[in-house]
């Protein structure tokens, strides 16, 4: 991280590992998580067993449509989730448990070390503090030598970085001063303010028009490259997924469906949920054939379906997709699974 | 879609030469007052927006938040008054009927809304749902059996009218709302974000009820959407929209394949497409700072503060949108093809 003149100072108080990640170290390690939420209804099973591995220098996009449990898994990760949500599983940050951890650690490491930004600007940013405020809050949680000054000094120079035209007015000006973008930048900054090992952006670029999300896009990538943070990138836009990401986990109904390389994914899938995603998509190319839609709707989480949970909208399914769960497989490809009986005649029907 | 069929209760004049345009807008401006401002201060949400849009096509209106592209919708069905201008719908200047005749028109244009959540009265069931319309207008004869010919038409079960919205996935729902909007029989749709608050998976199916139901009832579609690549599969033609004003118009193969105005191709080129070769390769143009204010917006060229190409002339001259040699109206006095390459969009799946 010598490369970068702005966080070469920055060595976050309480650091668990002493030293940075190196690129290909795995940072965030999740196993069979599990997360129930308590409803009138009965219990939601939101997130059912899911794994996720991102490594320091990787973009891991997160695909799943409204209910697929992608926003619940990191928000458990970071134990920011409500007291009727169980969560059962592991989840590991370089090494070292994060579920069932008290408050207090967890916000040791929240922020300084794992940091999550939010589809809206406008909701995240306290609307009654000065955005410079609620930058060098984030700073000084975390530095307890920096003082107010030098923390608005570093404030400006993070809202310098993340391309903020005229810093010092800027950081004395409220939220509602700032036009979306401009808030989300701010967001950016604040996210990187103690450089973390591991940034979580939650939709960061849905509420923007799509010129400003190419510039919002732009931004965190050319953060990622130089701090080599590992990221992971929740998103329903598959074109976003394939500008941003180097792998891909798609989740559906709380689960894994598949996750390979960004390549495997748009070109080899071996779910017929990815594929169907993928072939329900207008083109900007042209007004081409009709659409092919993905049959039914995603499931209630209240009672998930048996077996693959995609089976009831599935054209392979047979009858043992409602029967037993498939489990998440390796397949001819490296780095590939599914868990999909039927990926190998995919297979033949995808690269044939 | 004869179930539906009826002799209108009240003589629509039909359109004076049985050829011109189902809709013909014509210098559509619409400032509204900030509040605080004494009446001076305005947003000048549509300024001067022409356009004619035929009989069974699609026009699409593209832009960014602020363009405008929903106040011309809202405007086009004097949901909101405009300020001036002209709206003529099947030959009737609209905007000079007093509102009781208004309404005689309002049954032949209808609009279908982004959200279903928030468009359905959640305490009402769907056969009331769709039937208030035909109820408010005084539809006679069997309005049950009309429900039902509906919810079929749009691919729910007849049987479910009386279900509540509550009982309906997203996708459902806003079939409900397409239910409600045809249920007059309408010539002309405004269709504002119809699928944008739908999973991806759900969009294709509403897209296609909307093409089938095109075609079955010869509907014409004015429709409003931010996702590029819907607009595209969709209309016949496109309006970009840029700060309140038509910046570039034509069929839709000409603007996405040969974009003549710099916020087009600027617009175009930051989509993402899904595939991951593809954005590999692609050039991006990549436009700065924001959206100016459409209080004070910049004379001239409204686009100018983030064109590449901007020069004096810009400030000084407003380009009109007119044919600029690429066979369709464009408002920039340096329109040409890109330099950039933008494409190939084309995705190979």
């Amino acid at each position: 991280m010598t490369s970068d003149p702005v966080n070469v100072d920055m060595v976050p108080d309480g650091a668990t590992p002493d030293a940075r990640p190196v690129a290909g170290e795995s940072v965030l390690e999740i196993r069979d998580l599990h997360v129930t939420f308590k409803t009138e209804d009965g219990p939601v099973f939101a997130v059912r067993g899911i794994d996720l591995d991102v490594a320091a220098g990787e973009v891991l996009g997160i695909v799943g449509e409204s209910g697929s449990g992608k926003s619940v898994t990191m928000l458990a990760v970071l134990g920011l989730l409500p007291k009727t949500a169980t969560v059962t599983g592991s989840a590991k940050f370089r090494g070292e448990e994060l579920l069932g951890r008290k408050p207090k650690d967890l916000q040791r490491i929240r922020g300084a070390h794992i940091a999550m930004i939010f589809q809206d600007p406008l909701t995240a940013l306290n609307p009654v503090h000065k955005v410079g405020k609620q930058i060098t809050e984030a700073i000084r949680a975390h530095r307890s030598d920096m003082n107010e000054n030098e923390a608005e000094v570093r404030a400006i120079e993070l809202l310098d970085l993340v391309g903020i035209p005229r810093p010092e007015v800027r950081v004395r000006q409220y939220p509602h001063e700032f036009s979306g973008g401009m808030r989300q930048r701010a967001m950016i900054a604040m996210m990187i303010a103690n450089d973390p090992d591991v940034l979580i952006a939650d939709e960061p670029t849905t509420a923007l028009d799509v010129t400003i999300q190419a510039q919002i896009l732009e931004l965190l990538k050319s953060i990622q490259e130089r701090t080599n943070t590992a990221v992971v990138f929740i998103t329903h836009d598959l074109g976003v997924i394939a500008r941003v990401a180097d792998r891909v986990q798609v989740m559906y109904a709380g689960r894994v469906a598949e996750n390979a390389s960004v390549d495997d994914t748009f070109h080899r899938s071996r779910h017929p949920y990815t594929g169907g995603l993928l072939a329900s998509l207008p083109s900007l190319a042209g007004p081409g054939q009709r659409l092919k839609p993905i049959v039914g709707s995603p499931p209630s989480m209240l009672f998930p379906p048996s077996g693959c949970a995609f089976h009831p909208r599935c054209p392979l399914a047979e009858e043992i997709c409602s029967g037993e769960q498939p489990p998440l497989r390796q397949i001819d490809r490296p780095k590939h699974v599914t868990a999909c009986y039927f990926a190998e005649k995919l297979a033949k029907e995808v690269d044939a | 879609m004869t179930s539906v069929d009826r002799a209108s209760s009240v003589p629509v004049p039909a359109s004076p030469n049985g050829e011109g345009p189902t809709l013909e807008v014509r210098d559509l401006v619409k400032h509204f007052p900030v509040r605080g401002g004494g009446g001076k201060i305005v947003v000048q949400a549509v300024s001067n927006v022409s356009f004619d849009l035929s009989r069974g096509k699609t026009l699409g209106l593209v832009g960014e938040s602020g363009s405008g592209k929903s106040t011309v919708g809202r405007c086009v069905l004097r949901l909101i008054e405009p300020t001036s201008g002209t709206v003529r719908f099947e030959g009737e200047d609209l905007l000079a009927l007093p509102n009781r005749e208004m309404r005689r028109y309002r049954k032949r244009m209808q609009i279908v809304f982004q959200d279903p959540y928030a468009s359905l009265d959640p305490r009402m069931n769907v056969a009331a749902i769709i039937g208030e319309p035909m109820k408010i207008h005084g539809i006679e004869g069997d309005r049950n059996q009309k429900v039902r010919d509906l919810l079929a038409l749009v691919g729910l079960n007849p049987e479910h009218g009386n279900r509540y919205p509550h009982e309906f996935s997203g996708g459902q729902r806003q079939r409900v709302g397409i239910a409600r909007a045809i249920a007059l029989e309408p010539t002309l749709l405004v269709l504002d974000e119809p699928v944008s608050a739908l999973d991806v998976s759900i969009q294709a199916g509403v897209v296609n009820l909307l093409e089938d139901l095109q075609d079955r009832l010869n509907l014409t579609y004015l429709i409003i959407a931010h996702d590029l690549s819907v607009i595209r599969h969709i209309s016949d033609e496109i309006a970009v929209m840029y700060l309140g004003k038509i910046v570039e118009h034509g069929p839709a193969e000409m603007v996405y394949e040969h974009p003549q105005h710099p916020y087009t191709q600027a617009l175009l080129s930051a989509v993402p497409v899904p595939e991951p070769n593809l954005e590999r390769a692609r050039s991006r143009i990549m436009l700065q700072g924001d959206v100016p204010s459409p209080v004070s917006p910049p004379s001239g060229c409204r686009f100018r503060t983030r064109c590449w190409k901007a020069q004096d002339k810009c400030a000084q001259e407003e380009p009109l949108l007119i044919d600029r040699g690429a066979g369709h109206p464009v408002a920039c006095h340096f329109a040409e093809e890109s330099p950039v390459a933008l494409g190939p969009m084309r995705t190979e799946r």
